[in-house]
């Protein structure tokens, strides 16, 4: 189905309700449903990455800046780096899920991505949400054609997941003109040559608050290039700020609230660092999928072995979950942003706090696209066997570009903290019904084994699976919020195990809907959508029964087990023809194809 | 110049090809479709020669409503209008041998008077290269096929064509002209996020097929001098050639394969 662009097809739904609604797959986007407009956003991206990306993929690597900056410039004409910003400020203002899109179909590089997502995302976005008209008109024409680049100094050598712990230091200089910034800045991406620097540092070591310096600044001054893992062809290197006088002009948003720019522009960058994880794992899955195809051993091409189509089909099926989740909590976004007024002087306001709402799954889509892509570029590297480990081949360097994703944008303890905590803080606040649902779980599981609901259509089993998902992440909410109280937050094992139940949950539920909205039992898609659920709710079990293990004992426990037997009782597909015939589609396309 | 490029929507190179149940064409279902490549070039020559000399570039697509999409992604690449030759299903255009669609796009831009007509060399799916230059006869224009470059040259035209193994002609022609183009010899632009949004915004003319037959009856179809007869899907098979002679001649050889044959330097 297309449709019109600009028109939202997704339902408005509350932020963080996943588990409380039954949602209908008319009632989620999917990549499926992408405009035309946005299919040729998409060609327009897709392109590029093959032809001018990747045949530069060796300069890159070699930190050949120049070739680098000479992208970010041809990419700012096409018009790529200015889907976020306002047209007033000679960007395209255009829809989320178009600047997912991008995200994900210019990926195909790690260290690259990494300098384009430091740019629009996180170089760009704080200008766009909090600059005044003058700070703007200044700088942003210059970032969304690429003739400058941008970087955001948050971190520091102490202060990384304890970001409000930062130690630089701006004073107001007597004369009233200047912020006379102090401090170093550490692990900073794109900063080896950036030309504006968000930098974050407290007035009189108590206002939180963000500046915009440009390169070259005196007093401000860049450190040497870090050597390491992965992403090599982007730029990370600490920042020294002595007595670095910036004009008070280029204070950005208002002193002492520099913690709302971080926190929001970080919800931005979780979603978006999910979507640049699509494009890295069809690029590891191609490359895995050609060598098994043309690796011969035993006189056999090794992609005939059951062993590796495993790989290929849970690669597979990863990438589809993550397909399936980015573009259905992006399609809500813009869904959420649709009865907006551009033209209000709170729009930019109103945005975040409608982003905001999805603090949850953008967390989930963060932690969701880190782990799926490590685990693709894994299979990958292990189906090329011994040439995976060698730089030869393009699997070594996916393996290792996928690693970062993991550390930043939040480290994925810290998105699991978070998806479970602001749940449970909206439970308690009661901005979102979680307690009666909770409640009436806890209700109906005590009066022992009920009717059990039977679905139909292809996905009946997996709706079944979802059900008894919803069902357990209540369940062990509840017991834990029963066992640990407050102190729940405390119980950080606890608290990443639900945030597993509620990744897998809306994870799966998004594969189903996908499968269920292409309406064709024979849908390639339902394979895929069937082997992830299968997968899904084997994580599932796994964390509730921690989560058990972990708030009762003795009788106590053994009824919570009975109930959790009941909840997740069902009977195993066969994931071993399902996967060979997921397989055997991706060998013969060469590529991930549904 | 007033440029006008026949484009074609084809389905995609990598498309899952699967015969229809009566061995006749493809099963279009799940087939996924993009413009004719040299149909790419065509537009992409049209376009740099309105940049270097003003003027305006038309696309003329016949197909279905799904063509509409393609007809968009020149739009989006910089054409200023279309007309859309629209038959009302996927089998209208069949009846139609390649004189016949030439007649149907000949009648619908014969008033537009463009003083340079580009067609592909050939489409990608049934490839046979008659289109354009029939278009010219029925158009009453001189053509000139397998061009690569095309340049303004005085009152009409110096264009590059093709020959075989590695030999090229020079031709100058007057305008008003129709040349066919061969793909390759130039970068295909990429359409910009601003041409994606204006695209929306173009004038696209859509002429029923139906209604271009009824105001001339001589474009209704007749007995087409060619039928399709059979399609099939084509045996894959892997066979090596050992080039013989000298190192320098098999590598000169090679060179030649490569560049000919395979086309990939
Ligand atoms: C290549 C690269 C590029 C980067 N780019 C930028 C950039 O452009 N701008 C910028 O500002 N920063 C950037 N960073 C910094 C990055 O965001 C931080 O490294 C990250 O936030 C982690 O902080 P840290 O390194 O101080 O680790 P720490 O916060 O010290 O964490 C160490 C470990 O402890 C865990 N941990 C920390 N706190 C908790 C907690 N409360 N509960 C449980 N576990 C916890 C973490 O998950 C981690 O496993 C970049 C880092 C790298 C490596």
């Amino acid at each position: 189905m297309t449709v019109e662009a600009g028109v939202s097809v997704a339902k408005r739904v509350v932020g963080g309700s996943f588990l409380l609604e039954d949602l209908t797959p008319d009632d989620v986007f999917t990549p499926e449903d992408l405009s035309e407009e946005q299919r040729q956003v998409a060609s327009t991206a897709t392109s590029f990455a093959e032809e001018k990306i990747l045949a530069q993929a060796e300069a890159i690597e070699e930190k050949d800046f120049a070739v680098t900056r000479e992208l970010m410039r041809e990419l700012g004409e096409l018009g790529l780096l200015g889907v976020d910003v306002p047209e007033e400020y000679g960007g395209l203002a255009m829809d989320k899920i178009t600047s997912a899109i991008v995200a994900d179909n210019l990926s195909v590089s790690g260290g690259f991505s990494v300098t384009l997502g430091a740019h629009c995302t996180i170089g760009t976005m704080p200008l766009v949400w909090y600059g005044t008209h003058e700070q703007k008109a200044k700088y942003l024409p210059k970032l969304a054609s690429g003739e400058w680049i941008a970087a955001y100094a948050l971190s520091e050598s102490s202060a990384g997941s304890d970001a409000m712990n930062i130690r630089t230091r701006a004073k107001l200089s007597e004369d009233g003109k200047h912020y006379v910034l102090n401090g170093e800045k550490m692990w900073i991406s794109n900063a080896g040559f950036a030309d504006l620097f968000t930098v974050f540092a407290k007035i009189d070591g108590e206002q939180f608050s963000a500046f915009l310096i440009e390169r070259g600044t005196p007093g401000l001054s860049v450190g040497a290039e870090e050597h390491k893992l992965g992403i090599r062809g982007s730029s990370t290197c600490p920042l020294v700020l002595e007595d670095c006088r910036v004009p008070v002009e280029n204070l950005l948003g208002t002193a002492g609230k520099g913690h709302h720019i971080a926190f929001n522009i970080l919800n931005v960058g979780r979603y978006k660092l999910a979507a640049g994880t699509l494009g890295g794992m069809r690029f590891a899955f191609r490359n895995g999928v050609r060598y098994a195809k043309e690796r011969v051993a035993f006189g056999k091409p090794i992609a005939t072995f059951g062993l590796i189509q495993e790989k290929i089909a849970d690669s597979a099926a990863a990438i589809y979950a993550t397909e399936s989740a980015v573009y259905r909590v992006v399609g809500a976004i813009d869904a959420a942003l649709a009865d907006l007024n551009h033209d209000s002087a709170t729009y930019a306001q109103d945005v975040q706090k409608r982003i905001e709402e999805f603090a949850v799954e953008c967390s989930i889509l963060k932690v969701l696209g880190s782990e799926a892509l490590e685990r693709v570029a894994d299979h990958a590297l292990q189906i090329h066997g011994g040439y995976g480990y060698v730089e030869e081949y393009p699997a070594e360097r996916s393996y290792r570009d996928s690693r970062i994703n993991r550390i930043f944008e939040g480290t994925n303890e810290i998105n699991r903290l978070i998806a479970t905590g602001f749940m449970i803080k909206r439970a308690v606040a009661g901005t979102l019904p979680l307690m009666p649902a909770i409640k009436k779980v806890m209700d109906e599981v005590m009066a022992g084994p009920g009717e059990r609901v039977s679905y139909d259509g292809p996905m009946a089993a997996e709706r079944a699976l979802l059900a008894s998902a919803k069902k357990l992440a209540l369940f062990t909410s509840g017991a834990a919020s029963q066992r640990f109280g407050n102190d729940l937050g405390e119980q950080q094992e606890v608290m990443g195990a639900l945030a597993d139940i509620l990744i897998e949950t809306l994870t799966m539920e998004s594969c189903i809907l996908r499968a269920e909205k292409q309406r064709k039992a024979n849908a390639p898609g339902v394979k895929l959508a069937k082997y992830y659920a299968m997968r899904a709710f084997r994580v599932i079990e796994t964390a509730a029964e921690r989560v058990l293990g972990a708030v009762a004992e003795g009788d106590m426990l053994r009824t919570q087990m009975t109930i959790f037997r009941r909840l997740a009782k069902h009977e195993p597909a066969n994931a071993v023809i399902l996967g060979r015939e997921i397989a055997a589609a991706m060998v013969e396309a060469g590529r991930y194809r549904i | 110049m007033k440029i006008i490029v026949a484009i074609k929507q084809v389905p995609e190179r990598d498309a899952r090809i699967r015969i229809d149940s009566g061995n006749k064409w493809i099963d279009l279902e799940d087939v996924e479709f993009s413009m004719n490549e040299s149909d790419a070039y065509a537009l992409e020559e049209a376009l740099q020669l309105k940049e270097a000399h003003g003027g305006e570039v038309i696309v003329v697509s016949a197909g279905p409503e799904r063509a509409g999409k393609t007809i968009r992604e020149a739009l989006a690449k910089g054409a200023d209008r279309a007309i859309h030759l629209q038959s009302s299903d996927e089998t209208e255009l069949a009846a139609y041998d390649a004189l016949g669609v030439a007649r149907l796009l000949a009648a619908s831009i014969q008033d537009e008077k463009a003083d340079l007509v580009l067609t592909g060399l050939q489409s990608d799916d049934l490839g046979l290269g008659q289109t354009g230059v029939i278009l010219a006869e029925l158009l009453g224009l001189p053509h000139a096929s397998l061009i690569l470059k095309i340049e303004v040259a005085g009152n009409g035209l110096k264009v590059l064509r093709e020959l075989e193994d590695g030999w090229f002609q020079h031709i100058e022609l007057a305008t008003p002209a129709v040349l066919t183009i061969q793909s390759g010899n130039t970068k295909l632009r990429y359409a910009t996020l601003m041409g994606i949004k204006k695209a929306k915004t173009k004038e696209v003319r859509v002429i029923a097929v139906a209604d271009l037959v009824a105001s001339d009856p001589s474009l209704k179809p007749t007995a087409p001098s060619v039928v399709l007869d059979q399609v099939k899907l084509p045996h894959k098979q892997r066979s090596t050639q050992l080039l013989g002679g000298s190192p320098a001649e098999a590598a000169a050889a090679l060179v030649e394969k490569l560049q000919f044959e395979v086309r990939v330097i």
